[in-house]
């Protein structure tokens, strides 16, 4: 409860005592590259054979004499859109970007450089961690889109390859019944996950106190703490919106 | 000038600071000494505003830092310059946008004005040409001095120094020393520097207070200090071979 009343008033201190705009504009432009661009590999690869593994293993599962192939393009559809985009790429998002941040904002503070900016009259809350958390929730969401056309680009050339479901027939699976509330539903989910991985790991990092063995300890569980409230937070946001 | 007055700090049941006070005056190097463990840091800490103390007032030119008034805390804190330890060099920003730094926040001027003025404090530590080095690229000395350039780059009335020459070569570290007492010269700030080094209390200690177990025991400068008769002051100072000699 301690450490709860205490995020809560760091997610306050980000808002006070602002520096002008102009100023976060570039430290936004420079966290939206580091935290968005240079996640795209690892998004695209995780994404790919996460598309690969989900239509093969739903063709060794689903498919009979009575059920359509196109049940399989289906299946990746839902369980992309839904479920595995948002959530297992916030997951990857919280152990690349996560421990970065937490692990920057721990050296920052443990060599003093937090010390300097509040010396000068900086909210160094505010000045290094609110342009993290814009940039995430301007970026991550556009990496779940991303990652959701990966996943399903990498389903149809699983199903095609290994000649489980045709072309043709994976491309009607993902017409069938489709419903555009998953896209939204996608989209609140990879926001939310977004500021919880970006301020979670904030807050491990921002209150890091000795050495390299404590920065080490904040990153982890910035990791930790992030993946279990993306799971909690995953399992409201499906209960109150499905 | 600067004036605390009876500053106390404790960390959970630890009291570390008791009852401090001294007057800290412009245009002169004033040192902290003690040794290591007694509260020079805590109480330098207090006094820029990264710890709160327990009760005492810390007075910058009769404006109280301890107020409460956040606009005057913000104030205040602009008019601060501080070199930390290790220096505390921003390590994604190069030797030049280090320095520049605290004008990109705090002044408007134009971006030629503002390297103007990152040269200008650039050649007034001894250092050209490194604009572009990252602070992974230079040298313990000169980081420090990087530091120290943008500790003044925004007119800093009042410089704060946190073990200026710790972890530096001896001659590195008087050129750190001369450079502070002609910094605080040439500039006329009031000047605070936590050392635990008899060659800089010997060097520039204009005003001196000597800490021990986080109490008060003695003020003065580095004329005198060699002639107390207080017991722990004399074990700090004549802690070593050559002081031994010299007395």
């Amino acid at each position: 409860m301690k450490n709860l009343g205490r995020y809560i008033l760091f997610l306050i201190s980000l808002f006070q005592r602002r520096e002008r705009v102009k100023t976060y504009f570039s430290l936004i432009i420079n966290e939206c590259i580091k935290i968005g661009y240079d996640s795209l590999f690892i998004v695209c690869i995780v994404s790919i054979f996460m598309g690969a593994v989900t239509t093969l293993q739903t063709a060794f599962n689903l498919v009979g004499p009575l059920i359509p192939d196109y049940v399989i393009s289906l299946v990746v559809r839902d369980m992309t859109l839904l479920e595995l985009s948002p959530t297992i790429i916030a997951i990857v998002f919280a152990g690349k970007v996560g421990s970065n941040i937490a692990g920057e904002l721990g050296t920052m503070r443990i060599t003093e450089q937090i010390d300097a900016l509040e010396v000068m009259g900086v909210n160094s809350s505010s000045y290094l961690v609110l342009p993290k958390i814009i940039a995430s929730i301007l970026m991550f969401p556009i990496l779940v889109i991303i990652s959701a056309f990966v996943a399903i680009l990498g389903g149809y050339f699983a199903g095609s390859l290994s000649e489980v479901i045709t072309g043709e027939d994976y491309i009607y699976g993902l017409r069938y019944e489709f419903n555009p509330f998953n896209i939204p539903f996608a989209l609140i989910k990879a926001y939310v996950f977004a500021f919880i991985v970006s301020s979670i790991s904030a807050f491990q990092g921002y209150y890091t106190s000795g050495g390299a063995l404590e920065v080490g300890k904040s990153s982890t569980n910035a990791v930790t703490n992030s993946c279990i409230a993306i799971l909690v937070a995953d399992y409201i946001l499906a209960q109150i919106l499905l | 000038m600067i004036e605390i007055k009876n500053i106390s700090k404790s960390f959970n049941d630890k009291q570390v600071l008791f009852d401090i006070s001294g007057k800290f005056t412009k245009g002169r190097t004033n040192l902290i000494i003690g040794a290591s463990g007694t509260g020079k840091s805590v109480l330098l800490k207090c006094m820029v505003g990264l710890l709160n103390p327990d009760t005492g007032k810390v007075l910058f030119d009769n404006r109280d830092f301890t107020s409460g008034n956040k606009q005057l805390l913000t104030e205040i804190r602009r008019d601060i310059g501080m070199l930390f330890q290790a220096g505390a060099l921003f390590d994604s920003k190069n030797v030049e946008e280090n320095i520049k730094f605290p004008l990109d926040i705090l002044s408007d001027l134009t971006e030629n004005d503002k390297i103007e003025k990152v040269n200008h404090c650039l050649k007034l530590v001894g250092l050209e040409n490194i604009n572009k080095k990252m602070p992974s690229e230079i040298s313990g000395g000169m980081k420090k001095r990087v530091g120290i350039a943008r500790a003044i780059v925004n007119d800093s009335k009042y410089l704060f120094c946190d073990e200026p020459n710790s972890g530096l070569d001896p001659v590195t570290a008087i050129k750190i020393d001369d450079l502070i007492l002609e910094l605080t010269k040439k500039l006329n700030t009031t000047t605070i520097v936590v050392t635990h080094d008899m060659n800089s209390v010997i060097e520039i200690g204009e005003y001196i207070i000597f800490l021990h177990n986080g109490k008060k025991l003695w003020e003065g400068d580095n004329k005198n200090i060699l002639k107390s008769e207080i017991k722990e002051l004399n074990k700090f100072v004549f802690s070593n071979k050559l002081m031994k000699k010299i007395k």
